[in-house]
């Protein structure tokens, strides 16, 4: 304690940590204020990634703006597909065969996975554990295989469609899913065996980037982050949406609300991913895996140059879209980062009025100075990292 | 999804708390939207965060929206969530867009950066925000894009060959 305090003679200095730095996870740009090397305030300057998402979206098509929305968090598209189709939907207000909504519930769960697995691995790296980062991308692959198999891509998915997803779910599919299911729990204890019990890991986030339960619900913190800090605030249980209120699964909360929890609460809700994907998997029931309305639904891809209706359906799909209903709402869904919400304020018209975008990196980053006041420069980057920023959405 | 008597909850206890400071009730697809007096709107947050049955503790997000050529133009909806009590609330004001109004970072202070974001987007001013400063775009940019009126495109200038030419009458 005496050595710090007479450090603290030294003089202020401004420290601009990126826009181009390898742990900004992006195009993060911070204004750190130092003295010596604790941290005074931290500014966060965003926006380098801005694409004007909002407004492309009130001038394309209803369909057309799926894959924008994965270019959001691209590292679990799926979840932003599923936020988007969703309110559209409700806005439509249509009804969703049971085998689309099971899809979407392990579509979204695997890139939950997918999502919390590049956090953790890129998180390590951050701060020195090399080989985290290897172990999770070798799990990651299988999950961007799984992808590939029900439609096709591997990153800019696209896979969820209003009014159900485009391609089915097949067996092989499944069979994948539960391979995963397999595999997975003694991967992830693999982990924790490089990870949680290691000194150098417990030292840098044990006790770093603290936030109590009320801060963290002022400061608008949402999904993993909130839940490490004790709040029990899980959009899957608190409002359930598809089938989650059907499936058995735990809501993984922390106590101290520091950087060790944040990582704690993402271990254990991967473990939790597997357990809906393996009840899913198992409780799909057969039937169509979209909505039989030729308004929201192109002609299967094989049989559009078939024939003359079929062309003629597709052409119209494709360049009319379809009217969605005069009204506003709101869905929020639990992505693997917060709460994603989609806000729709709809004239009428085939194109959205207006449309905005939720987004939990934005809200969440906000938190930034309050987490590392007090600290030391090189804590900034564990916070940041358990934060688990994306600026693709952070940005739009 | 809010039940029948969370949604009355929602509704009434505004209305008789407020009477005619609360402008407009809707209920649509069971999501429950106040049109609120902009003079009121900080007493009205302030009894929705602390009235014991709302507590409406959790800011989602502020919105602007641009309902060009209509009178007035702006809207600001504030998008309001109850961890307690799991039920979510929509207040919104309008405003021509010259007149400030009052910000909510004092009640929730996760409002300070989707004020920002409305002030950038829209040009909508938050009168006592700590920071009202563009949050995406460049400190130096000129206008608000996401306003009806601004060309997709943006304007030309030597960055943007493609931009729409700018009107030097307005």
């Amino acid at each position: 304690m005496t050595e710090s305090q007479t450090l603290v003679d030294t003089e202020k200095i401004t420290l601009h940590l990126g826009p181009q730095h390898p742990s900004a996870h992006g195009l993060l740009h911070l204004v750190v204020e130092l003295q010596g090397e604790k941290v005074i305030r931290v500014e966060p300057d965003i926006g380098y990634l801005h694409r004007g998402t909002e407004k492309i979206a009130e001038n394309l098509l209803y369909h057309q703006f799926v894959p924008y929305t994965d270019r959001l968090d691209y590292l679990s598209a799926m979840s932003n597909n599923l936020g988007y189709v969703m309110a559209v939907e409700k806005l439509l207000d249509i009804d969703l065969p049971e085998r689309v909504q099971y899809i979407r519930v392990i579509a979204a769960e695997l890139s939950r996975i997918a999502g919390h697995l590049l956090c953790v691995g890129a998180w390590g790296m951050d701060l020195g554990a090399m080989s985290i980062l290897l172990y999770a991308m070798r799990e990651r692959e299988m999950i961007l295989d799984i992808f590939e198999l029900m439609c096709g891509a591997r990153m800019t998915l696209s896979y969820m469609r209003i009014g159900g997803v485009r391609y089915d779910f097949t067996a092989e599919c499944a069979q994948a899913c539960l391979d995963l299911v397999r595999i997975m729990p003694a991967r992830i204890d693999e982990y924790e065996r490089i990870l949680t019990g290691n000194r150098v890991w417990l030292k840098r986030n044990k006790g770093i980037g603290i936030i109590s339960a009320e801060e963290a619900v002022t400061i608008g913190l949402s999904g993993p982050i909130l839940r490490a800090s004790g709040v029990k605030w899980d959009i899957r249980k608190s409002n359930p949406y598809l089938v989650y209120d059907r499936i058995d699964f735990d809501m993984v909360t922390g106590a101290a609300g520091d950087c060790f929890d944040r990582y704690m609460v993402r271990i254990e809700e991967m473990r939790q991913c597997l357990r809906i994907i393996d009840q899913c998997v198992k409780a799909m029931p057969d039937g169509a895996f979209h909505v039989d309305d030729p308004w929201l639904v192109p002609p299967p891809h094989e049989e559009t140059y078939d024939n003359m209706e079929n062309l003629i359906h597709h052409f119209k799909y494709v360049s009319h879209g379809f009217k969605v209903p005069a009204g506003e709402t709101y869905v929020a869904i639990e992505s693997p980062k917060g709460e994603l919400g989609v806000y729709i304020v709809s004239d009428g018209s085939e194109k959205p009025f207006r449309l905005k975008l939720r987004m939990p990196t934005f809200m969440n980053l906000q938190s930034l100075n309050q987490m590392c006041q007090g600290g030391y420069l090189a804590d900034v980057v564990a916070v940041l990292s358990s934060l688990d920023p994306v600026f693709g959405e952070c940005d739009k | 999804m809010t039940t029948g008597t969370e949604q009355t909850l929602l509704v009434t206890k505004l209305r008789d708390r407020f009477g005619d400071r609360i402008l407009d009730t809707r209920v649509f697809k069971d999501e429950v939207t106040h049109l609120v007096d902009s003079n009121a709107l900080v007493t009205v947050c302030q009894f929705v965060k602390t009235e014991p049955g709302l507590q409406m503790d959790y800011l989602v997000d502020v919105i602007g929206v641009d309902h060009f050529t209509a009178a007035p133009r702006f809207e600001v909806v504030y998008h309001l969530y109850s961890i307690p009590n799991r039920h979510r609330l929509r207040l919104k004001v309008k405003l021509t867009g010259e007149e400030p109004i009052p910000t909510v970072t004092g009640i929730w202070p996760a409002a300070d950066w989707p004020e920002r974001e409305a002030y950038d987007m829209y040009g909508i001013r938050f009168e006592g925000h700590p920071n009202l400063q563009r949050i995406y775009m460049a400190p130096d940019w000129e206008g608000f894009p996401l306003r009806k009126d601004y060309p997709l495109k943006g304007y030309r200038d030597e960055y943007n060959p493609f931009g729409q030419e700018r009107e030097e009458d307005f």
